[in-house]
């Protein structure tokens, strides 16, 4: 797995302001994102950037294949719609706060490979 | 100046050319400290795929080599060499930039704010005239929007308790549906029993519930029948505050009945000029 396969479409989400993500599953999927050694984004906290606003936003937001780990897809959704930039349909959202480490690492990295 | 407008540092952990790799155990301790304070880390291995806001400061963390690699992408970027350095240190090392940039402090503001879902969402305003901290506008297209991010008081999802079509998420609130699960069709019946407690209540439920230590002053009147109907009102109000999930201090900051009633009428004007066929929006 390469930079050059997988440039940036990846979303990890700390949740670092609050406990509602199991601290165990995020420790988890951060860890095992790490020993992949690719390239992703991690983030302290997705409703802080959606409040800001925040460039970057728009620039994942527009990224093909996109796969984001962080909490409920429908709230997810609605922070890059509020922001003023709506995912694609083909965005992938991975629970943390429902599913398990193991599957969410899955779903994200399968996505990476070739 | 908004807390949400200033600048921020943000990192990268670089392994690309001209830095060499880092230990999958040692990248996964720096990114979760960097991110524990609030940073957030771009793990690359190329400066093509780099993209920053022009007002950001980016901090190239890496075991770099004699020259430096070249991230030439129109934003301030600084680098810091983590070589022999742990962890804490380096979160300490970037802490350090925040004075030095005038930028915002990581963390001092936990985002807690509503977050509309527009495919439920019929426009109804009623979110606007309910809320008293200006967090909802208008847009130019007359849809209601979620402006004041920051305004909104921390824990308290009272608005969304009522929208009538269950559209109002908080996604740190610990209950669904308004942590953004799937609502049901239970969700959708208990919405609308919300909803018709405050019609009962005349709609004003703020300064209802703001009302209510006044009201109990009167407890000892001698009215019996005024003293069974303020119980009824009480114990009604008691649950209603409940059911809204308002925390104690956020009720004890709203302000005199006088300047709640003042803020909720000129809410409900907005909202009524934003659903009006000619009017103008603000
Ligand atoms: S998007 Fe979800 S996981 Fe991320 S900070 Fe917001 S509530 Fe937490
Ligand atoms: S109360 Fe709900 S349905 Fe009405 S405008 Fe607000 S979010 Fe939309």
């Amino acid at each position: 797995m390469t930079a050059s396969t997988s440039p940036l479409r990846i979303l990890y989400c700390h949740c670092a302001f609050a406990r509602v993500v199991p601290g165990d599953v995020k420790a988890a999927v951060l860890d095992q994102l790490s020993a992949a050694a690719i390239e992703f984004e991690a983030v302290p906290d997705l409703c802080e950037m959606s409040a800001r606003r925040d460039p970057r936003i728009a620039a994942l937001a527009a990224t093909p294949g996109l796969r984001i780990a962080a909490c409920f897809p429908r709230a997810v959704r609605g922070l890059f719609e509020a922001a003023g930039s709506p995912l694609a349909e083909d965005t992938s959202v991975l629970n943390m706060r429902t599913q398990a480490a193991p599957d969410v690492v899955e779903s994200l990295l399968a996505e990476t490979a070739g | 100046m908004s807390r949400l407008d200033g600048t921020q540092i943000r990192t990268v952990l670089y392994e690309g050319p001209g830095s060499a790799p880092i230990e999958p155990a040692v990248r996964s301790q720096i990114m979760s400290a960097l991110l524990d304070k609030g940073f957030a880390v771009t793990a690359l291995q190329s400066s093509t795929h780099l993209t920053a806001a022009e007002r950001d400061v980016v901090v190239i963390l890496g075991r770099f080599a004699d020259s430096p690699p070249d991230f030439n992408n129109g934003f301030t970027v600084r680098f810091q060499p983590i070589d022999g350095i742990d962890a804490p240190a380096i979160v300490a090392a970037v802490e350090q930039l925040i004075g030095e940039h005038g930028a915002v402090k990581a963390g001092a503001w936990k985002p807690w704010f509503p977050v509309i879902d527009y495919s439920r969402c019929t426009n109804c305003m009623q979110c606007l005239s309910f809320c008293l901290f200006d967090v909802y506008g208008v847009s130019k297209d007359r849809k209601i929007q979620v402006r004041n991010q920051d305004n909104c008081k921390t824990d308290c999802p009272a608005c969304s308790r009522v929208c009538p079509e269950v559209a109002i998420m908080f996604p740190k609130y610990r209950h669904a549906p308004i942590n953004g699960d799937q609502v049901s069709s239970d969700d959708m019946r208990r919405e609308a029993m919300k909803v018709d407690i405050s019609a009962l209540l005349g709609g004003d439920i703020y300064a209802m519930l703001r009302d209510r230590s006044v009201k109990a002053t009167s407890r000892f009147s001698k009215e019996r029948d005024d003293e069974r109907a303020i119980k009824e009102r009480q114990n009604c109000l008691r649950k209603l505050q409940q059911d809204m999930d308002i925390p104690a201090e956020v009720l004890a900051s709203l302000p005199s009945v006088d300047e709640i009633r003042a803020k909720a009428q000129q809410a409900a004007a907005r909202a009524q000029a934003a659903m009006a066929p000619e009017t103008e929006v603000q």
